[in-house]
């Protein structure tokens, strides 16, 4: 797959829509441009390894990693799934998600076991993640457990099978934000997630988690380094983040993750919104999109109430 | 890795059976467990089958089960069908004086989960151990309060019996 190709497609899953970073400084053009090409290498490699194949899910792999799962869950992130039954027993659902913890994302594995142990491996079930995630070493582990690359092909492919899909429209913008907006809720306008349930006619059900923002220290997305070296164009990464964590300390694009820190996860599972239903025949994109984050933005701040102390929870 | 205790309950065993074959009883007395839900035509006994989920750590495990042995009123065994690995067992023994020794055996795992799954099992057992304990004396307060308000009302009805004749 070619980078246009790569940016086509972040454009049609609306992260084409995410707010304009400030224009960057033109200092270390030259740096930039070397990075830049090297980047773009790296997007072809990259392309060349996506290929979405929803049979790639193996329940039987998911089943007998659940106990790992299961203890990395509870010991190490003392997780908490709230109101599973909101999601539909069957047929195809879009889950739509906040996003927290950096290149790891804790807030997904919390998630994935609990769904998978509510409704059964046997239930299909799919989560859209970044190219970069996807076309990584690990990402052959996440294939098993139906992780895809985000395109609305992707998910059009999954919910025409009958699938709970799993989208985090925030994605990279959202996960990297710092430790001090923990508690908002994020998506950076990007509205790709209402098309894609109106184009399918599925329910929107929110999921809504507390805590991730707290396995390291986020200093900020470095959104503006991220552009002035072309990898908005070439990875479709908007940011290049700053952290403090184990065990790099000062750790800067979190491109080989990071140990997290034990914090408690929270996620609760919102009642399913039918946007039609709601809004009517053809909804108004901004008022849904206002009407979904707020819902989120509410129940993120009542989790964000029963903490106490960070990390502790 | 398996789990059994036992409780002395105050009524005999076909009081006992009669509470633990009704799906419905199991939300009440079953601790830890978020959902007991029958699943198809048939309520209880043989073959009849249940989507059940009990929550342990960060996650409600469990799956459909199906009753495998119906033995009324001494022996009751399920198995799982989807979900972990999951066998329980209802023992229920008459003692003297009408009362009945009942005792819970419970078997979980994941099969091919390795050392992960053997150690989830070891870390689990303590929470399930808690349950399984308190599922059985609240199994037995149901009983016995169940019985003792039966006995009220037995009595109740010879007095204004007595005083009608």
């Amino acid at each position: 797959m070619e980078t246009s190709t790569l940016a086509e497609q972040a454009k049609q899953n609306g992260h084409g829509e995410g707010p304009a970073p400030a224009a960057e400084e033109s200092a270390g053009a030259g740096l930039g441009s070397m990075l830049g090409r090297a980047a773009g290498a790296i997007g072809r490699q990259i392309g060349s390894r996506l290929t979405a194949d929803l049979d790639d899910r193996d329940p039987d792999y998911i089943r007998e990693n659940l106990p790992f799962v299961w203890l990395l869950s509870s010991l190490w992130f003392r997780g908490e799934v709230r109101n599973l039954g909101n999601i539909p027993e069957d047929g195809p659902v879009l889950m739509v998600g906040n996003h927290s913890g950096g290149n790891v994302t804790p807030d997904t594995h919390v998630l994935t076991l609990a769904f998978s142990t509510y409704f059964g491996v046997e239930r299909p079930f799919y989560q859209l993640a970044h190219n970069l995630v996807v076309a990584s070493p690990i990402g052959q582990i996440l294939r098993k457990y139906g992780t895809v690359p985000a395109s609305h092909e992707n998910a059009e492919l999954a919910l025409n099978r009958g699938a709970a899909v799993l989208v985090y429209p925030g994605g990279d913008w959202e996960v990297h934000r710092s430790s001090w907006a923990r508690n908002t809720v994020d998506f950076g306008g990007r509205k790709g997630f209402l098309r894609l349930a109106l184009k399918n006619d599925v329910p929107i059900v929110p999921v809504v988690s507390a805590g991730g923002q707290e396995t390291a220290l986020f200093l900020g997305r470095g959104n503006r380094l991220a552009k002035g070296l072309g990898l908005d164009r070439l990875l479709r990464l908007k940011v290049l983040p700053v952290s403090i964590g184990p065990p790099w300390g000062l750790n800067v694009g979190d491109f080989l993750g990071h140990l997290p820190l034990p914090a408690k996860l929270t996620t609760e599972v919102l009642p399913p919104i039918d946007l039609r239903e709601q809004f009517g025949a053809e909804p108004d994109l901004d008022e849904a999109y206002d009407y979904v984050t707020r819902l989120m933005q509410d129940a993120l701040d009542a989790l964000a109430a029963e903490r106490r102390f960070p990390v502790i929870g | 890795m398996r789990i059994a205790e036992s409780v002395e309950v105050s009524a005999p065993p076909e009081a006992v059976w009669e509470y633990i074959a009704e799906p419905e009883n199991y939300l009440r007395f079953m601790s830890g467990v978020t959902r007991w839900e029958v699943q198809g035509d048939k309520r209880s006994g043989l073959g009849a089958r249940c989507r059940m989920l009990l929550r342990v750590g960060a996650a409600e495990v469990g799956g459909l089960i199906e009753w495998v042995e119906w033995s009324e009123p001494r022996d009751m065994a399920w198995t799982s069908v989807t979900g972990v690995d999951q066998r329980g067992r209802w023992r229920i023994r008459p003692l003297e004086r009408e009362r009945s020794r009942v005792e819970l055996r419970y078997a979980y795992g994941v099969a091919g989960a390795g050392i992960f799954g053997w150690i989830a099992e070891k870390v689990a057992a303590p929470t399930l151990r808690r349950h399984i304990r308190r599922t059985l004396h609240q199994l037995k307060r149901q009983i016995e309060h169940e019985r003792l308000r039966a006995e009220a009302e037995r009595r109740k009805k010879a007095r204004e019996g007595a005083t009608t004749a």
